[in-house]
């Protein structure tokens, strides 16, 4: 059997969020680490969407259904509501139309889940701020110059662009993730005080 | 220690399959075929490696394409340890994507080929001559239907997999319709579910170079001194342009020129692609029967998964098998975006399926020549394969935890 493998701190409020037995896309699934745990653990059906061929192998090797794409060209080949739930754990930021893949998520998924590090942090704002310095953290962990990176935001704004995506907020889990995820989670004042953030969104 | 130097390359391990020779079956009763016409006796040419399971658990058939045969891999008797060895070593052999210290892997000629099972060249018990063009037409169903009688006889009666690529891939595609409760898993390997009109217009030149070489005689050319040497040789170059991208073949031959640095102004084969191109096809026909090309090529032009159905969506249900599927970037005779629309068909009726397009500047033949980046997606594809069929549950889907 594959071994249990380590999930980031968002997986893990992620994974605590499908149901048993749910029908799970993941956008961007990496190594289908969190898919293979869900199908372990909740008995979900799962399939995944990857762009890299390294991380599609270690897909095969978990067993995990897998599909090639671009998630900037849509998920045109997925028919309408087919999913109870998709993820998009840590890849919003890096997409180049973000707007496209949360529409197609809302249509594709009944709920969807987005997690993303959030730019409205306070050592962000800092580094910047007082600094002067484009902000490396341990939640953006890449200099200015060669970060897939190109679509920060923050929890304000991004409440925002789900208003305007159509999207109806059902739970938001702000939190700052540690070291080998003990993540703690973060009630007052999240868009300064947390790093990293999961929200729960369906079709209005 | 440095890992790299531990890693073990499998597919770089040449002819480790070892010596394999070719058997053959006679099929009992009758062979129906798709036009409906009905031939007896008819004769397989298969190889097999590895061992069978008690349980008839781990056997994989793989399928060749317009020109391959049953030596899959390795070694045939009484070869030289240097000799080319089958046409798929890099895949097939222990430690390989389809080990076979792991798994029983049969592959057979197919059906209207010319490396031993019957086909055109076949002596026609009623005639006592071959067959010539007067052979039934065949298609990749009657293909997969005497694969289907091979491993009755064999005594596998359920696939672990079926893997195929180009025509191959056809064929594993068919099995899994055909027959959805004997195949377990499926790796489509740079092929289609059915031609588009480009490869089936590149299929027609080919045969009618070789239909309209006057040493073809309409298909009776066997034992005679004049042979379809220039109408096959003809057509296994334009094949052969059609296998190749635009970028592998200016990597190989630019426009150099073979002999002398200058032009000749004349007709004579000049360029390297030219002198290539002309040696492909002479080595092609001392191997090859022109009849089993008409009729390899009019095979895959008829083969549509969709057949008579609505849509591919609607042809495919009932089918259970899991699939890879692979395309390869460069592949323009059997493109990426053919394998997505059976990708996006095989999701839509729940099956699981994995899809991956391999970056390769080879063109369609990247299936031959690619082996580390198949490897490592058919290898776990195959071995999970097996932990399925093994487990106490049988060959359904893992039982959630």
């Amino acid at each position: 059997m594959t071994p249990r493998d380590l999930l980031r701190a968002d997986q893990r409020f992620i994974a605590d969020l499908v149901p048993q037995g749910a029908r799970v896309l993941d956008l961007g699934c990496g190594d289908g680490a969190l898919l293979a745990r869900l199908r372990d653990e909740r008995g979900a059906m799962v399939r995944g969407v990857e762009i890299d061929l390294a991380n599609i192998a270690r897909c095969v090797e978990r067993d995990v259904p897998v599909y090639q794409g671009d998630l900037d060209e849509g998920l045109a080949d997925v028919p309408d509501g087919r999913f109870d739930v998709v993820i998009l754990s840590q890849t919003l930021q890096v997409v180049k139309r973000p707007r496209l893949v949360l529409t197609e998520m809302l249509r594709v998924g009944e709920r969807s889940v987005v997690s993303f590090p959030n730019f409205g942090h306070w050592r962000v704002r800092a580094a910047l701020a007082l600094r002067g310095r484009m902000p490396v953290s341990e939640a953006i962990p890449y200099s200015w110059y060669d970060t897939p990176n190109i679509h920060h935001t923050t929890l304000t704004d991004f409440r925002d662009f789900c208003a305007d995506c159509g999207a109806v907020i059902e739970q938001e889990i702000a939190f700052v993730g540690g070291e080998h995820g003990r993540a703690r989670v973060v009630r007052w004042a999240p868009n300064l005080r947390a790093d990293e953030a999961v929200f729960v969104l369906r079709r209005r | 220690m440095d890992s790299t130097d531990t890693v073990r390359r499998p597919w770089e391990e040449t002819a480790s399959a070892g010596v394999s020779a070719t058997k053959t079956l006679v099929l009992d009763g009758a062979l129906t075929f798709a036009s409906g016409r009905t031939i007896t006796g008819v004769e397989v040419a298969y190889e097999t490696w590895g061992r069978l399971h008690d349980d008839g658990s781990n056997a994989v058939l793989v399928c060749h394409a317009l020109s391959g045969d049953s030596h899959l891999a390795g070694l045939r008797p009484g070869e030289d340890p240097g000799a080319a060895p089958g046409w798929w070593d890099v895949m097939v052999g222990p430690g390989k994507a389809i080990d076979t210290e792991r798994y029983f892997v049969v592959c057979c000629n197919v059906l209207g080929g010319c490396s031993g099972t019957t086909g055109p060249s076949s002596i026609d018990p009623a005639t006592g001559a071959p067959w010539g063009l007067r052979f039934p037409l065949v298609t990749i169903e009657d293909m997969v239907d005497v694969q289907a009688r091979l491993l009755q006889a064999l005594d596998v009666h359920r696939l672990l997999a079926v893997v195929g690529g180009s025509m191959g891939g056809m064929q594993a595609l068919a099995w899994a319709k055909r027959y959805p409760d004997r195949v377990g898993s499926v790796v489509a390997d740079a092929t289609t579910w059915r031609l588009g009109a480009q490869a089936i217009a590149f299929n027609e030149v080919g045969r009618r170079a070789i239909l309209e070489d006057p040493g073809f005689a309409d298909g009776d050319y066997y034992g005679k001194e004049t042979q379809p040497e220039s109408g096959l040789g003809i057509a296994r170059m334009i094949g052969h342009i059609t296998y190749l991208s635009d970028e592998s073949m200016h990597k190989k031959f630019g426009r150099r020129l073979q002999a002398s640095a200058d032009y000749a102004y004349d007709f004579v084969s000049e360029f390297q692609v030219e002198s290539y191109l002309a040696y492909q096809g002479a080595r092609f026909v001392e191997r090859f029967d022109a009849n089993t090309y008409l009729y390899m090529t009019k095979a895959m032009d008829y083969f549509d998964l969709q057949g008579g159905a609505p849509s591919l969506v609607e042809a495919l249900r009932g089918v259970k098998a899991r699939f890879l599927v692979l395309s390869f970037s460069s592949d323009w005779l059997f493109p990426t975006a053919r394998s997505r629309e059976l990708v996006a068909a095989l999701r839509e009726i729940g099956t699981e399926v994995t899809f991956a397009e391999i970056p390769s500047a080879y063109g369609h033949d990247a299936f031959l020549l690619e082996p580390e980046a198949q490897h490592r997606l058919i290898a776990p594809f195959l071995s999970n394969a097996l932990r399925r069929a093994e487990a106490p549950t049988g060959g359904g889907p893992v039982d959630p935890a």
